[in-house]
């Protein structure tokens, strides 16, 4: 026990006597909060729309004016000729283009079908998804205005009234900062603690603390335990960075998000050490780390939806713990799910942190 | 008969295809200073290695003080001391920081066993709150030595610690482990200086993996079979290339600014008068000739020309 401590007693030196250290652990959540819950959002505002109106009709200028009075569209260009905006939609000046063609207005009066053309900047994928469901919204409601006008009377339809449960107002903020918590918990897991080991590698220092009487699990230990500490004071520092900055409801109880961290902690740094126990270099380490952890990340659920992976990279997400680990925070922080809904997966984590710790001491090796 | 701490049979270890160590056998008496040399890449830091349970040996026997290095490695690591080649301690801990860390994972208290260091952490306890990483070259070994010594090691093992070092340094060195021995520790320790030889009480001269000849430095010297002349002259390498050039001349090597010659053991073989006389002749300017004594660099450069010993 005396080891252990000697060697959290020299870590802890270590780590805030690193002029980078101390800054970087407080000012990483409070940028990551910052950047990623207000720069990284999935709504779109200004979408640059033109408009070629061949019609010139009342109705055409009436669903135009759907489109002026709407705070998501900019109208960055009009004219007559549809071949000029498509030019400037190649040369990514505007993101859509809206044709209406001649004859608009009598098919709408006659009740044949009327069309439009919609021609959508699709680089990136999921904004042309978004811009596009916007718009046909927005001839949706065009749509119910003139079969109101036709028929005289508000027309027959199922009205549907929905509500957005444990995140009311679709914020976004709410959904991606428990995520951005887990990923923070995550670095110093992975990358410090891991890191840390494969340093005394590096410089050596390793082979004067081989040849002492003290025990692999020890060492392990002594190594392992300052940065769990460390991580979850980060932890800490980051929910009560987003309850005062962000307001982002903490509904479940805090310390049960405390233990899941804990045992998740115990998983990455697992991660992190086995990682180290096969490599020479700080570098090398880095490179491994940095790729499990982007595959970890893209598939866990921070940014897309799990659901909508396909069965195989389902089965491969449940190696991902950071997967796990972003699922138990929204469910405990939005939903306040208490301990016997996260029973399951807490299991999985404690299974998982067990079998890779062990892995990892088993390859450490003292004598080569 | 001296008490045997340490022994070695046939020794040998290989990295893929590359052999380190060929098979060694050696033994270090109790309470001397062993000292294994040979040039970088000799196998010093292999062996030293297997000594201190940090390497598994490819094959054969080692004992440390009765204790198996493979089997017995739990024991022997509270009993070895061991000061890497490379400066193994903390950079950003500072001196004191370091030598309580050391003393604390060993178990020992620094209060307590501070007799045993001293005499050298004396000298460089005013810099206690100063990093490790800032200190001197040797600082920084009397700072890693105090480390391996705090907790009270049977066995000192140390691998090249004045590589690198300055003359003064390691002069200092060499007297701090003189007035260890006198505490009755057996000391092993590498070393790449042929001059260093002459410090320890037995040494083994390695090359390529090999120990060629073991013994006192003053018993390895006085083996040496052959006359040695040594040459001194404005123009050195003129003089190698014309004495290489000589019959029964065995071999013309350079020693600083001189040369030293060695001589067949015949009739024939040249006198000192008559080697002045050739390099005269051959146009050689003014050069003091004189017979010298075989020092251990002469004895090591003569093992390696002998091809037997690359079996």
């Amino acid at each position: 026990m005396r080891t252990i401590f000697y060697i959290m007693q020299k870590e802890f030196i270590q780590v805030f006597r690193n002029r980078m250290m101390l800054p970087v652990i407080f000012l990483m959540p409070l940028v990551q909060l910052l950047i990623l819950s207000y720069a990284v959002t999935f709504e779109i505002k200004n979408i640059r729309l033109y408009i070629t109106d061949n019609d010139n009709s009342v109705a055409s200028r009436a669903l135009l004016e759907h489109f002026r009075s709407s705070d998501f569209y900019h109208i960055s260009g009009e004219s007559a000729d549809a071949l000029h905006g498509l030019e400037e939609l190649k040369e990514g000046e505007i993101h859509q283009q809206l044709v209406i063609l001649p004859g608009f207005e009598k098919q709408v009066v006659s009740g044949s079908p009327a069309r439009v053309q919609v021609l959508t900047d699709a680089i990136n994928g999921s904004a042309a998804a978004l811009m596009n469901a916007y718009t046909l919204s927005v001839i949706e409601s065009y749509n119910r205005e003139v079969l109101s006008h036709m028929q005289g009377f508000p027309p027959k339809m199922v009205q549907v009234s929905w509500r957005y449960w444990f995140n009311p107002a679709l914020d976004y903020k709410t959904y991606m900062i428990p995520g951005i918590l887990v990923l923070l918990v995550t670095l110093i897991g992975m990358f410090l603690a891991g890191m840390n080991v494969v340093r005394e590698k590096e410089i050596g220092t390793i082979e004067q603390i081989n040849v002492t009487p003290i025990r692999k699990v020890q060492f392990i230990a002594g190594k392992l335990l300052p940065f769990w500490i460390i991580a979850l004071a980060e932890l800490a520092f980051g929910l009560a960075l987003s309850v005062l900055l962000f307001n982002i409801p903490i509904v479940g109880n805090i310390f049960l998000i405390f233990l899941v961290a804990s045992v998740y902690l115990v998983v990455v740094m697992g991660l992190g050490l086995f990682i180290s126990t096969i490599t020479n270099t700080q570098q090398q380490s880095m490179f491994l780390s940095w790729f499990f952890l982007v595959i970890f990340i893209l598939m866990s659920g921070l940014f897309t939806p799990v659901e909508s992976m396909p069965h195989w990279a389902l089965q491969l997400n449940t190696l991902n713990p950071i997967a796990y680990f972003i699922r138990i925070m929204r469910m405990i922080m939005l939903k306040g799910s208490g301990f016997q809904d996260i029973v399951k997966p807490m299991l999985y984590l404690s299974a998982y942190g067990i079998t890779i710790l062990s892995l990892a001491v088993w390859r450490y090796r003292k004598t080569s | 008969m001296p008490e045997v701490s340490i022994t070695g049979e046939g020794v040998g270890k290989s990295y893929g295809t590359t052999t380190a160590l060929k098979s060694l056998d050696f033994t270090v008496n109790k309470g001397e200073v062993f000292g294994f040399i040979g040039p970088d890449g000799a196998g010093k830091t292999t062996l030293f290695r297997i000594l201190t349970t940090l390497l598994l040996p490819g094959s054969g026997k080692v004992r440390v003080e009765g204790y198996d290095v493979v089997k017995d490695y739990r024991i022997l690591r509270r009993i070895l001391g061991y000061m890497p080649g490379r400066f193994s301690l903390y950079h950003d801990l500072s001196v004191e920081e370091n030598l309580r860390f050391f003393a604390g994972i060993f178990g020992v208290d620094v209060r307590e066993n501070y007799h045993l260091v001293k005499d050298i952490y004396g000298q460089i306890e005013p810099f206690a709150k100063r990093k490790a990483g800032k200190l001197s070259g040797g600082m920084k070994q009397k700072l890693a030595l105090s480390c391996a010594l705090i907790h009270e090691p049977v066995v000192l093992v140390l691998d090249e610690p004045t590589t690198g070092v300055d003359a003064v340094s390691r002069r200092e060195f060499w007297e701090m482990l003189m007035r260890l021995k006198t505490g009755g520790i057996t000391i092993v320790v590498s070393t790449p200086y042929m001059d260093e030889a002459m410090r320890c009480d037995r040494v083994a001269l390695m090359q390529q993996g090999n120990i060629m000849t073991t013994g006192t430095p003053q018993s390895i010297t006085a083996a040496f079979p052959h006359k040695i002349y040594r040459i001194k002259g404005s123009a050195a390498l003129n003089i190698l290339s014309l004495t290489r050039k000589m019959k029964h001349i065995r071999s013309a090597e350079l020693f600083g600014d001189a040369v030293h010659i060695s001589t067949e053991n015949t009739d024939q073989a040249p006198t000192a008068a008559e080697i002045s006389q050739y390099l005269s002749a051959q146009g050689l300017g003014r050069h003091i000739i004189s017979e010298a004594v075989a020092g251990i660099e002469d004895c090591f450069i003569d093992l390696m020309k002998q091809p037997d010993r690359h079996v």
